[in-house]
């Protein structure tokens, strides 16, 4: 048996039905996870075509306010919690372990409960909106419109307890993705010589570690005033409205930047190798990166204008708005510089890249609209701002992310996605999405707020509306035709080779779909693109072992070699602990005694998710040495 | 039915007092400078893609090229956004200070309570006996200020008049306030901005500037309690409404009707539209809501009446009376 056949069985996932829950390869996991996301997309979507139905014309009836307001708070709550934050970490998941030459991510079996915690939630959410109990108090949820007094029912708390999944998947990601990049980089890649999609989902991952616990809290304190009658947020009892919005746009500020800071970093991956050069100002990018993360905490009051707080506090959130805008606009221009300097390659994903010139820029300029409060107090909450929203999410994020979908669905799959299919699909969307958000700017100064299920005739709101809902179908298309690209790929692609695009991060040098060991020799790393300088030695890191779970730890400023680690086998453990997480997690809306009782099996789960096994201790044992 | 309830300005880009007209003020210098930056973020797009000569994957990639010059240009790019943004910074200031400085000598004050889904509505007066209560209409005097106390009885709120001023939250447990004038007479529409259940979408605010002799003919009519109904329908209808459920939540200033529940209707019939903007005020919308108000606005707190077809043109004809 060769070296190839040995990696192979020794990190491959076990086959078989029983087989497919236990695995935890980072490459099984993370193929999962996107697929996951994307079809929460695909349905929060959906429902944005219903709505967007019903807003066609003036006091249409399609469906009822009951309805329509469940459905734009699904579509927004999927799309923030369950689309765009977990995509990335999904993407980080597959790729980084690749990117950084390891054969695992950290964690692996952490790595594969918060896919099943996160997949559990939405499966949660979506059964309670097609019982008809779907929340319907807004993404955010404000109290006390979401408090027992004025949302009774359970509709509330299905969203409360859909954060708690989102943020408990969403912080061991985090901490997943901080390990593998800190401690499991190849040999040389010292800090200075990270890939920028690297450095993103390490900054990205840091936020998360720092802004989830505000909504964590609030979350569960909105939980306990509904469900054990606490008043937290309760004026009458000495609670506060107010209190909810600060912890929440603490989180949900900062929120925004870890969905776009990933994608600033694809767009770095994918600029430096369609330009066939590095990017311009690699130490100004990281820092820019950093800069906005440390800023993004720095913002939550523009949410907040429009109430009572101090005037001369909101300056200070202003000036921070206005202020955000540098270092991104610092990343725009190196990248402006890359391109105007570098020999392009203009195929798919290079356009999705360029769209986001066009379509983040200009929501940009929307946002820094927003940060003026005078503008703001005119313009919030109305469709101004659902066009700035989508301006940056879907230009900031989505864009950079299906361009990343275009650019490593080879190494996924090891097929090339249709090019001409994708530019039809490419134009597809950028048409739709300016068709659909455009006239909403207009619409917002015109008057029109945000969330209302129907609006008068007379307004002057009429055209704009039914070409917004135009658009929508447009996207839909779009969409449907990126779907049709993948699947036929799939079947009968053109077979991509290790490198379809010459680029020169690391998980180029591996085959495609990588092997289940990811690297036969893992790589020793010389520079910032290692595959565009080659010939340094040594190329490659030796002994460590093929037929154990061996990885090469490093150190985390130089990556110098530390020791050997063994990494755990695929176990079915982390998925009965994320399903008794989930009976716990779901019973606790019914009954708070689910707390006490439901923690007995999950205690359970992880006892023998953690139980030693006979031989790997053995193993060990024989390893150890008497000094 | 539909022109009657989305009469009136309801456009930021329609200002029509000075609130409105310095926040338009700064958002065409933002438009402009904005409009600057974007274009020439799109040229240096158009020129890199112009310039940069194309490649393949095959192309040898430049592996440390000579970055000083490209990374000059970023400099300067950085410097003049700075400068942009600080110009920005600076003129949001000063619009913020000017619309802190509204002139409010002989301000009228107003109270507004947001309610799921209408409003209710104190005019103050120094004078005790010169107060009233009325609600879903908002009438203010040409060129006078007014201060409008904001309060809200249930979930937050917020109330918009795009065209008079920037909108501000009704919070429960909360006062806040919000000043403004209006400088041109006719109807505005104003709506409430912050997500607030079910009818979110028909809380509207019908606003009505009047010249000051029509605003105190109709403040003197609003103060008056409800005249007796003058014929036996109306007197018929007066007793339904009184003896029903109605009185459980309404009030009806001159009756033993008080409650604080639902809208003010002692003069209903000078409104110009049924639940917060939902219908236009007339016979037939108004027997249409009373019998079945969830049929126009569901969600609506308010419960169908159950009337016989007699009773319910009694009923309407006394609520027509309330003038």
């Amino acid at each position: 048996m060769n070296v190839h056949e040995t990696l192979d069985r020794t990190w491959r996932d076990p086959g078989g039905f029983v087989g497919w829950f236990c695995a935890v390869n980072h490459k099984t996991i993370g193929l999962r996870f996107i697929a996951t996301t994307f079809v929460f997309f695909a349905a929060a979507g959906a429902l944005a075509l219903v709505m967007r139905l019903q807003l066609a014309r003036p006091r249409n009836d399609v469906i009822g306010p009951d309805l329509y307001n469940q459905l734009f708070t699904v579509h927004g709550t999927t799309m923030m919690f369950l689309f765009a934050v977990p995509v990335m970490q999904a993407m980080a998941t597959y790729l980084l372990p690749l990117m950084l030459g390891s054969r695992s991510i950290a964690f692996p079996r952490l790595n594969a409960y918060a896919y099943w915690i996160y997949l559990f939630g939405c499966l949660m959410l979506y059964a309670a909106l097609f019982c008809g109990a779907g929340p319907d108090a807004g993404w955010f949820s404000y109290v006390p419109l979401a408090g027992p007094d004025y949302s009774p029912g359970k509709r509330s708390d299905f969203w409360a307890q859909l954060i708690t999944f989102s943020e408990m998947s969403g912080l061991l990601e985090s901490i997943v993705i901080i390990a593998t990049i800190l401690k499991l980089r190849a040999p040389g890649m010292a800090l200075h010589r990270i890939p920028l999609f690297a450095w993103a989902m390490l900054v990205t991952s840091f936020m998360v570690m720092f802004a989830m616990p505000s909504v964590m809290f609030a979350s569960t304190a909105l939980i306990t005033d509904r469900l054990v009658g606490t008043h937290f947020f309760n004026p009458a009892e000495g609670g506060d409205a107010l209190l909810w919005q600060h912890l929440f746009w603490f989180f949900g500020h900062p929120e925004v930047y870890f969905i776009f800071i990933p994608a600033l970093g694809f767009m770095s991956q994918i600029i430096a190798t369609f330009s066939r050069r590095p990017v311009v100002g690699y130490a100004a990018m990281v820092l820019s990166l950093i800069a906005t993360a440390f800023m993004s905490f720095g913002l939550w009051v523009h949410h907040m204008f429009a109430t009572n707080l101090p005037e001369l506090g909101k300056a200070f959130f202003t000036a921070m708005s206005l202020m955000i805008a540098l270092p991104t606009a610092l990343q725009i221009f190196c990248w402006l510089a890359t391109l105007a300097t570098g020999r392009l390659v203009l195929k798919t994903p290079l356009l999705y890249v360029l769209a986001f010139f066009f379509i983040l820029v200009l929501g940009g300029l929307s946002g820094v609209m927003l940060g003026m409060v005078p503008l703001d107090l005119q313009v919030h909450d109305t469709y101004f701002v659902v066009a700035h929203l989508h301006y940056v999410l879907i230009g900031g994020a989505v864009f950079p992310l299906i361009g990343a979908i275009y650019y490593w669905f080879p190494k996924f799959s090891g097929r090339l996605l249709d090019e001409r299919v994708g530019k039809l699909q490419f134009w597809l969307f950028f048409i739709g999405f300016n068709l659909t958000f455009f006239p909403m700017h207009l619409l917002g100064l015109r008057g029109m707020p945000r969330r209302v299920y129907t609006y008068p005739a007379g307004m002057g709101w009429e055209g704009m509306n039914l070409l917004a809902t135009v658009g929508a179908f447009v996207i839909a298309l779009s969409v449907v035709l990126l779907v049709a690209n993948v699947v036929r790929s799939v079947l009968r692609g053109t077979a991509a080779g290790d490198n379809p695009w010459g680029a020169g991060s690391l998980e180029w040098a591996t085959s495609s779909p990588p092997s289940a060991g990811n690297f036969v020799h893992p790589p020793v790393v010389h520079g910032r693109e290692p595959l565009w300088e080659p010939g340094a030695q040594p190329a490659v890191v030796a002994g460590l072992a093929d037929d154990r779970r061996e990885v090469l730890v490093t150190s985390v400023i130089d990556a110098q070699p530390d020791h050997r680690a063994i990494f755990p086998t695929p176990s079915p453990w982390p998925f009965v602990s994320a399903a008794a997480t989930t009976l716990l997690f779901v019973a606790s809306i019914f009954t708070p005694w689910a707390v006490v009782w439901a923690s007995i099996p999950v205690a359970l789960a992880v006892i023998a998710w953690f139980w030693p096994s006979v031989r790997e201790t053995l193993a060990e044992k024989l390893l150890e040495r008497s000094p | 039915m539909n022109a009657s309830t989305s009469g009136g300005w309801q456009d930021a880009l329609l200002a029509h007092g000075p609130q409105a007209a310095q926040v338009l003020d700064l958002w065409r210098i933002t438009l402009a400078v904005c409009t600057l930056v974007f274009a020439l973020v799109l040229l240096a797009l158009l020129v890199a893609l112009w310039r940069a000569p194309r490649g393949t994957h095959e192309t040898a990639p430049q592996i440390a090229p000579d970055d000083r010059k490209p990374l000059r240009r970023v400099g300067v790019a950085i410097a003049a956004s700075t400068l942009l943004l600080l110009a920005l910074l600076v003129g949001s200031v000063v619009t913020d200070r000017a619309l802190a400085q509204l002139g409010l000598r002989d301000a009228l004050h107003i109270e507004l309570t947001g309610h799921q889904w209408w409003w209710s509505i104190h005019y103050d007066d120094p004078d005790p006996s010169r107060t009233f209560d009325t609600a879903n209409e908002l009438h203010l005097p040409l060129g006078r200020p007014a201060i409008l106390t904001l309060r809200s009885g249930d979930v937050i709120h917020s109330v918009w008049m795009p065209s008079l001023a920037g909108k501000k939250d009704l919070i429960p447990g909360r006062t806040t306030t919000l000043t403004l004038r209006a400088d041109r007479a006719g109807l505005y529409r104003g709506q409430c901005a912050e997500f607030c259940g079910a009818q979110h979408a028909w809380m509207a605010l019908p606003v009505s500037v009047d010249e000051p002799a029509r605003f105190d003919a109709w403040a003197d009519a609003q103060r008056a309690t409800a005249k007796p109904p003058g014929d036996e329908l109306a007197r018929r209808g007066q007793r339904l409404v009184l003896g029903g459920d109605c009185v459980m939540c309404h009030a009806i200033r001159g009756t033993d009707a008080g409650a604080r529940q639902g809208p003010d209707l002692t003069h209903l019939a000078a409104r110009g539209t049924l639940g917060a903007g939902t219908l236009p005020n007339d016979a037939s919308h108004l027997a249409a809501w009373v019998s079945n108000p969830a049929a126009h606005k569901p969600g609506v707190n308010m419960p169908s009446a159950t009337f016989s077809p007699d009773d319910l043109q009694a009923v309407v004809a006394y609520l027509r009376s309330l003038q």
